[in-house]
């Protein structure tokens, strides 16, 4: 069974871009809604959520409306789909996370204009059957939700010293004379972070190239 | 000497190729350039024929930073015990000055080197001369009430982010030094404000919570009906005082005077470009000129601030003659050095008066001028080419 799974065709495409395929780290996509939420950890695994659910459904009916979407004007087709999915979300979020919603503030709205959707849309979606379609929108998803929760992580750990709005240091270190680091609250520090995870993230694929 | 270059040469075959530290080669390979000089000569045809290579470049810059750094002991200790107020002696001083500054300058050399060796071994490539002079730079931009685990953090970030992911040395756009200093500026603001130095407090002195405003700080912080200049010497602080730098301030950068030395230095051996520094003068003189000119009763006094005294106080001096000029992320070409110290100048003045977060600016424009100096060499030589007259004409 595994084997089976393993094998098949979805697989490889939900897989691809968790790790080769990285939409945030390989590809660079989506990189201004990286730096916005990532202050803290909630936030983050908020946006993650929204933007995995609109991913996946977009893709889902982009796919299945794939033979009857006339080319000459499939971007305003495809924009139709996403933005009402991402009203969709954004309602939802208001409606029963309204805190979150609240500090997510535009980007919940600018899932529209995020590259990911459209490109997986455009380059993906398009061109392939709805089962597949929704695997490579869940594993996108998931794909940009990895780098966005490290991200998080290592921003509310480094800036406030909490994870999810918990205090997590303890206060022997700070008596120790360790101080929070302001760096990592300005959206440079969310640069830098992807940065190194990229430059790991291609390192690593490159040694995996050169060992098979 | 000779024993030791026996010794050497008879551990070398454990380092090279095939040896057993072969991947620690780098290691070795820098002990012996430190003690002996290389042999490598450049093989094939060469171009540029110089005696003057990274090793000894670098070494000169060392030399020039001798100056300030005992100025910067001395005067570490100066201040602290002008602030206990007690009388001391000179050798006290010194001893106080050498106890607060060495453990600063051995954190940033031993994580720095740890980093650029880690860096030489899994690249493969030689442990350059380059760090000792960041090394040296970071602790003498750094406030001697800096933690040591922030001065391991910052040297940390300096060498790999802003050196070592673009390549190495030669090939970082920004000042590793720098870019140390502003990962600590933007991380721990409350240990280099700029505004206020709390002065060395040890647990067994008094000494706890003193703090003394800088120059700087004075100029920023002066009200509206009172003159920039008055406030500086009710303060305490002459032109003189500046010039010769027994003020409280970082380690390295408060005496302009030895700064000028180091200067002087660094352009008799070819090292440094005069016009840089001769730029970023231009640059401050004539902003702040200008400013003066905005004068009124309604602006803030820091305005009215003489372009002499802008010249003299913060690390300006140090700034233009040690950071500014690093050959590696300032332009190559004449004209677009003269550019880049003018912006450097024009910017370190307008981060001072315009921005009242940030105190002082030489750092930031600094940083933010090698940025542009790749554009500005290209420019330049764009410029020179459009200007040839084409052949057959």
């Amino acid at each position: 069974m595994w084997r089976r799974i393993k094998s098949s065709q979805a697989f490889a495409v939900f897989t691809a871009p968790l790790s080769i395929k990285n939409p945030v780290s390989v590809l660079v996509l989506g990189i201004c809604s990286s730096l916005a939420v990532t202050i803290q950890l909630k936030t983050a695994v908020v946006m993650v959520l929204a933007m995995t659910v609109v991913l996946t459904f977009s893709n889902g009916i982009l796919s299945s409306l794939r033979k009857i979407i006339p080319k000459n004007i499939r971007i305003i087709v495809e924009l139709i789909v996403i933005a009402s999915l991402v009203i969709v979300a954004d309602q939802c979020l208001k409606a029963f996370m309204f805190d979150v919603s609240k500090q997510l503030s535009v980007f919940v709205g600018l899932i529209i204009t995020n590259c990911i959707i459209m490109g997986r849309a455009e380059a993906f979606a398009l061109a392939n059957n709805p089962w597949l379609s929704v695997w490579d929108g869940l594993g996108n998803g998931l794909g940009y939700g990895i780098i966005l929760i490290v991200v998080g992580a290592i921003r509310e750990l480094g800036g406030a010293g909490t994870l999810w709005g918990i205090s997590v240091m303890p206060e022997a270190v700070y008596d120790m004379g360790y101080v929070n680091m302001g760096l990592m609250v300005y959206a440079p520090a969310a640069f830098i972070v992807i940065g190194l995870m990229a430059w790991l993230q291609r390192t690593i694929i490159s040694d995996m190239r050169k060992g098979s | 000497m000779k024993f030791l270059y026996r010794r050497l040469q008879a551990l070398a075959p454990l380092f090279e190729k095939g040896g057993r530290f072969e991947r620690l080669y780098p290691l070795y390979e820098a002990v012996v350039t430190i003690h002996f000089g290389s042999s490598d000569t450049t093989r094939g045809r060469v171009q540029v024929r110089d005696a003057l290579d990274t090793k000894r470049f670098m070494i000169l810059v060392i030399i020039a930073l001798i100056p300030v750094t005992l100025f910067g002991i001395y005067n570490v200790g100066y201040q602290f015990y002008a602030a206990i107020g007690e009388p001391a002696s000179f050798g006290s001083m010194v001893m106080k000055g050498l106890t607060v500054f060495m453990p600063i300058l051995l954190t940033s050399y031993a994580v720095g080197g740890f980093w650029e060796v880690l860096f030489a071994v899994v690249r493969k490539h030689e442990i350059n001369e380059g760090f000792l002079v960041t090394g040296l730079l970071f602790p003498l931009t750094l406030p001697p009430t800096i933690p040591l685990w922030q001065v391991a953090l910052g040297i940390s970030f300096g060498i790999v982010i802003g050196k070592e992911v673009f390549g190495g040395t030669g090939k970082n756009f920004l000042n590793p030094a720098l870019t140390a200093r502003a990962f600590v500026y933007f991380s721990y603001p409350a240990y280099l404000s700029g505004e206020v130095w709390t002065a060395v407090s040890s647990s067994a002195s008094r000494l706890v919570g003193y703090t003394s405003a800088t120059p700087l700080g004075v100029a920023a912080a002066t009200a509206q009906p009172q003159a920039v200049t008055d406030a500086l010497s009710e303060a305490g602080y002459t032109v003189m005082h500046c010039m010769i730098g027994l003020i409280p301030g970082s380690i390295g950068e408060t005496s302009v005077l030895l700064c000028l030395v180091g200067a002087a230095i660094l352009i008799v051996t070819g090292v440094a470009s005069w016009r840089t520094m001769v730029g970023s003068v231009l640059g401050v003189v004539v902003t702040a000129t200008v400013l003066n000119g905005l004068v009124s009763d309604t602006t803030i006094p820091f305005l009215g601030m003489s372009p002499l005294w802008h010249l003299v106080v913060g690390s300006f001096a140090f700034g233009a003659v040690f950071m500014a000029t690093d050959p590696v992320s300032s332009p190559d070409l004449k004209p677009s050095k003269w550019v880049y110290g003018f912006g450097i100048g024009v910017l370190t003045v307008l981060i001072r008066v315009v921005n009242p977060a940030y105190p002082e600016g030489v750092m930031l424009a600094i940083l933010l001028m090698n940025v542009f100096a790749p554009l500005m060499d290209y420019s330049v030589a764009e410029y020179r080419v459009r200007k040839r007259i084409p052949n057959g004409l």
